[in-house]
């Protein structure tokens, strides 16, 4: 492994650690969370899972046949699948492996 | 309550998790084995950041050669929603005693939502969500393990496994639109994820697009709680 590597994983662990423990350290107690902040808490995360998605579909334009159309129907199975069902498991496997099949086919 | 009862219960509201944290714990680990990272950084990252939907971003960050920058804001923002669960479970957790430091890192959106179910006296409640934390830390490790280990020996190209993740953003997008009634920030970042993609390129574009949507959703916000105070 890399020091780079090596770097990246203890960052992202202490980030990711800090962020759990942020709670703990600041509003125990009588300590409340500011208000724009836990208003921030409650929309933040529909954004950032529809960048997110953006960010999973960023390769589509360069290839469109080749992963943009698989992508597209796969993401369609996944949302139809989940609206079904409401099962993410079932979802993920269906969709992935519906991807991973059209893209051998196309 | 007797510990077999407790650890009875423990795993059968961890059965969800079981099936899900193997499945995409294995992908994780196909998506590392195949991007040339060694079996010991699996074991490093699913033990230390445990946090499933960053991982696998972290991977392709990683093979890209991202700067260190851009890694640790991502995580930020990727699991500041953690620091939210949280929130919701200070109480419970400041009273688990020796405990305390697990229960703060294993905190997942999966760990969140079965805590969310448990309807037991605090002191059960207590040793139940430890337990399912504990179980679900293992399912997650073993799954990632396998996927690194088994992954290369598989009689089959595993190409496009990584559709996983895009799949699993895909499931909780939906789950928070049908949640909510008001769709502005889902589509929001929609919208300035494609826009930051198109100006500055696949490379690029995460940081200026999470800064760019926290900042307009903090001023749609106060906008929003001044008009309700006037009215």
């Amino acid at each position: 492994m890399s020091l780079y590597v090596v770097l990246a994983i203890l960052i992202s662990a202490l980030v990711t650690f800090s962020l759990r423990a942020l709670p703990f350290l600041l509003f125990s107690g009588n300590r409340k969370m500011p208000g724009w902040l836990s208003r921030l808490g409650a929309v933040l995360p529909s954004s950032i899972m529809a960048v997110l998605i953006v960010y999973c579909l960023k390769g589509v334009k360069s290839d469109i046949i080749g992963t943009g159309v698989p992508s597209a129907i796969a993401v369609l199975v996944v949302a139809l699948s989940y609206k079904w069902r409401h099962n993410t498991f079932l979802s993920i496997l269906f969709g992935t492996a519906v991807y991973m099949v059209l893209l051998r086919v196309l | 309550m007797k510990r077999t009862e407790i650890l009875k219960i423990s795993f059968i509201k961890s059965l969800p998790i079981l099936f899900s944290y193997l499945f995409i714990g294995a992908a994780y680990g196909i998506l590392m084995q195949q991007a040339g990272f060694p079996l010991l950084s699996v074991l490093l990252v699913s033990t230390c950041v445990y946090t499933g939907a960053f991982q696998f971003v972290l991977t392709t960050l990683m093979a890209s050669g991202a700067s260190l920058i851009t890694i640790a804001v991502t995580a930020f923002f990727m699991n500041s929603r953690q620091t939210f669960y949280a929130l919701t479970f200070l109480d419970d957790i400041s009273k688990t005693g020796r405990r305390k430091l697990f229960m703060v890192h294993s905190l997942t959106d999966e760990t969140y939502a079965v805590n969310c179910t448990l309807e037991l006296p605090p002191e059960e409640k207590r040793e139940v969500m430890f337990y399912v934390a504990a179980f679900s830390h293992v399912y997650w490790l073993t799954g990632s393990l396998l996927g690194a280990v088994v992954g290369q020996l598989l009689p089959f190209s595993t190409d496009g496994i990584d559709f996983c993740m895009t799949a699993l953003f895909v499931t909780i997008f939906l789950d928070q639109w049908e949640k909510s009634n008001r769709h502005f920030p889902a589509l929001l970042g929609l919208t300035v994820g494609i826009v930051c993609l198109l100006i500055f390129g696949e490379g690029q574009f995460m940081l200026p697009a999470l800064l760019l949507v926290s900042a307009v959703l903090v001023y749609d916000n106060s906008r929003r709680t001044k008009e309700a105070e006037k009215a």
